[in-house]
């Protein structure tokens, strides 16, 4: 239990590092939703587009997959952690959108169309 | 903006539905969350004057809490965010699923750790009852009760399975869980294992599945080379693993006896009950069976405990339940909400109504075991028991939304077609019962039917289900028995008048050419399969009943509204 804690709380600390850093050095992360509705709807080529612009554009981020954020209505969808910045998820992403919001959002905070609202609430603002 | 010359300053950009649409249009400024709603175009100006350019806030445009009559201004203060309450979902869309890490993060494994030190088998059982979670597959047995029964039972080995055969049209809420978080379920499979003495753990998916299925398996994979899967986890002595088991996609092996038998290599059909899988299941061993979405559960009970859990929710009914909505809505997708909740909630706010503007007409909870709940409905707060006394179920969670174009018998129909399709066809009452009454509404959609025949299929309705074998059957007429109680005025319009309502089934239905409407475009003539449309340019077009296939070509093609559907 007491490694379990241990390994948790490094764990924590290295994703906290990656998610929430309010620096401004802190890294652009993308989550893109890779369940089985994104992908059918084109949440593959999202992500690769993703990995590789990133790379060619010298933007300092970290792309990775997760599950469906429940709005399959409006797949793929993606939410973008800026650092110093609330997350936001975007809809309809295909390869225009996604070079739109690298562009517009994630170099100059501008934000883009197609943002989808967060409407629920999570376990830990329970506590 | 751009008149006060303030389009490099603010931006002004449309989004999604807020969900909640009943005061819309909605007005979000941030950074600050002030949320304005209904806000109309003369509104626009003041907020531009006062919000943008003074900074001052339009107190007039916020939203007002209607329990309390106080204005809130931070969007993140109002009620309406916190219709939806994400547990079981509360990784899906944020973690990554093929990262351990992530979830060890995110609190994972924690459950685990906490009921090892801290808890007997006995008090984490008692922890589970008092949670009042009940299954979420569909029946909502309490979840607690079950791993008692099954911890009672002397053995030298037990299972624990996982039920992830999930077989309800329109229904995906285990597979995003999987897909999203199947570490949540491996970590409740151990504690369920702990508890009621069981060392391997059974998860049976189906085939179709595959992507959840492999990340099960680099789930799987990564637990067993933290230790947290295999011999002595976490030094706690306790020996678990998980196998994964596919299903060939049978609706039936939903049903955990024949599930069961499936996994054994049998026929996947039902046995009798008792004895129960807990006395006598997987191998002839005790064997506990709870769904995906359940299991989902569980961590967060040890981790914010059995009170918090059973805090949410209604008297009977704890927590919350994950819900597929589909069909004619406008925000398809996933919703977890708190049972209690009404059904217009979910529909027209969380849901944000029905497509195109249409009326609302029913919404089909619980699958092919399920039934149609109606305007009537509405306000009733959905939770397993007034589901059932509504005539419908909780089910599985899938939630099919139907709108003025849908014909209540075509949709019993389908029910029944996916039943006879389904039914493994061991008890005759389900094998030859649903046969005959899809074939009685069948007749009815072709106009072949009269009011006897309505009698005779409630009569055989009553038949099936209180003589078949598993739930399969029993709960088949469902579809049937709630359309014919809530729209009985469709089934006699259709057996009386020889007319379909909705326009729906292609027997009762001709299109005719409105001569006034036509303006003689050819549209519907060049788009019509079998070329049944005679008619030159400008001039009135006239449809060849004896030709005519009732594709519906001609009615999506015209622009005129001179095609009728009658």
């Amino acid at each position: 239990m007491a490694d379990l804690k241990k390994m948790k709380g490094e764990l924590q600390s290295k994703i906290a590092l990656r998610e929430k850093s309010d620096k401004p050095e802190g890294r652009v992360q993308v989550k893109v939703a890779m369940a089985t509705c994104g992908i059918a709807s084109g949440a593959k080529e999202v992500m690769e587009y993703m990995v590789d612009e990133m790379d060619k554009r010298n933007i300092d981020a970290i792309v990775t997959q997760t599950g469906c954020m429940g709005y399959c209505y409006a797949e793929p969808t993606i939410e973008v952690n800026l650092p110093g910045h609330e997350p936001l998820v975007f809809g309809y992403v295909d390869i225009k959108k996604a070079d739109e919001i690298i562009e517009k959002y994630i170099r100059n905070q501008e934000l883009v169309e197609g943002i989808i609202p967060m409407n629920y609430q999570t376990i830990e603002k329970n506590k | 903006m751009n008149a006060q010359d303030l389009q490099d300053e603010v931006q002004v950009v449309t989004t999604g539905c807020f969900g909640f649409c009943e005061k819309g249009p909605i007005v979000k400024v941030i950074p600050d969350n002030t949320f304005y709603v209904s806000v109309e175009p003369g509104d626009a100006g003041e907020i531009i004057a006062e919000h943008a350019i003074k900074g001052r806030r339009v107190d007039r445009l916020l939203y007002v809490d209607p329990t309390n009559k106080q204005q809130i201004a931070d969007s993140r203060g109002m009620g309406f965010y916190k219709k939806q309450i994400r547990i079981a979902l509360r990784n899906c869309g944020l973690i990554d699923p093929e990262n351990i890490d992530e979830y060890l993060a995110a609190d994972g494994y924690e459950a685990m750790g906490r009921v090892f030190a801290e808890m007997s088998p006995e008090e984490a059982i008692q922890e589970m009852i008092d949670s009042g979670l009940r299954g979420r597959g569909g029946g909502g047995f309490p979840a607690g009760i079950k791993w008692q029964i099954a911890s009672k039972v002397e053995a030298d080995q037990k299972y624990v399975v996982c039920n992830a055969d999930e077989g309800d049209p329109g229904a995906f809420m285990d597979r995003s869980i999987l897909e999203g978080d199947p570490h949540s379920v491996l970590e409740a499979m151990v504690i369920n294992g702990y508890c009621i003495g069981a060392t391997k753990g059974l998860i049976y998916i189906r085939a179709e599945y595959p992507l959840a299925i492999n990340r099960l398996k680099i789930a799987i994979g990564q637990a067993r080379d933290y230790g947290l899967l295999g011999k002595d986890i976490l030094g706690s002595g306790f020996d678990f693993d998980v196998e994964i088991r596919y299903g060939a996609g049978a609706f039936v092996c939903g049903e955990e006896t024949a599930l069961i038998h499936s996994m054994e290599g049998e026929r996947g059909e039902p046995t009798f009950k008792p004895p129960f899988p807990a006395q006598s299941g997987y191998l002839g061993k005790p064997t506990n069976v709870n769904n995906v979405e359940t299991f989902a559960n569980v961590p967060v009970i040890f981790n914010k405990g059995a009170k918090w859990f059973a805090g949410i929710g209604t008297e009977k009914s704890k927590g919350t339940k994950v819900f597929a909505l589909a069909g004619k809505i406008n925000n398809v997708g996933l919703i977890e909400v708190p049972m209690g909740i009404t059904l217009r909630e979910v529909i027209f706010e969380i849901g944000g109504g029905i497509k195109d503007g249409k009326k609302f007409k029913a919404v089909q909870t619980g699958g092919p075991s399920g039934g149609c709940l109606t305007e009537k409905h509405l306000d009733t707060p959905i939770d397993f028991d007034n589901l059932l006394s509504a005539g419908s179920m909780m089910g599985s969670g899938g939630m099919i939304v139907m709108d003025e174009d849908d014909c209540m018998v075509a949709v019993a129909k389908f029910y029944l077609d996916f039943t006879v399709e389904e039914s493994c066809g061991k008890c005759s009452p389900c094998r030859i019962g649903n046969k005959r009454l899809y074939e009685l509404l069948d007749n009815i959609t072709k106009g072949q039917a009269d009011k006897e025949d309505l009698e005779n299929m409630r009569n055989l309705c009553g038949v099936i289900r209180d003589s078949s074998l598993c739930g399969l059957g029993q709960t088949s007429p469902n579809p049937v028995l709630s359309t014919m109680d809530n729209f009985m005025d469709e089934y006699i319009a259709h057996v009386e008048e020889d007319r379909c309502p909705s326009g729906v089934c292609k027997d009762l239905i001709r299109y005719e050419i409105i001569p006034e409407n036509c303006v003689g475009c050819t549209a519907c003539a060049r788009n019509c399969p079998v070329n049944c449309i005679a008619g030159e340019r400008k001039q009135l077009h006239v449809i060849d009943q004896s030709l005519c296939i009732k594709c519906n070509a001609c009615f999506e093609k015209c622009k005129f509204n001179a095609v009728a559907i009658i």
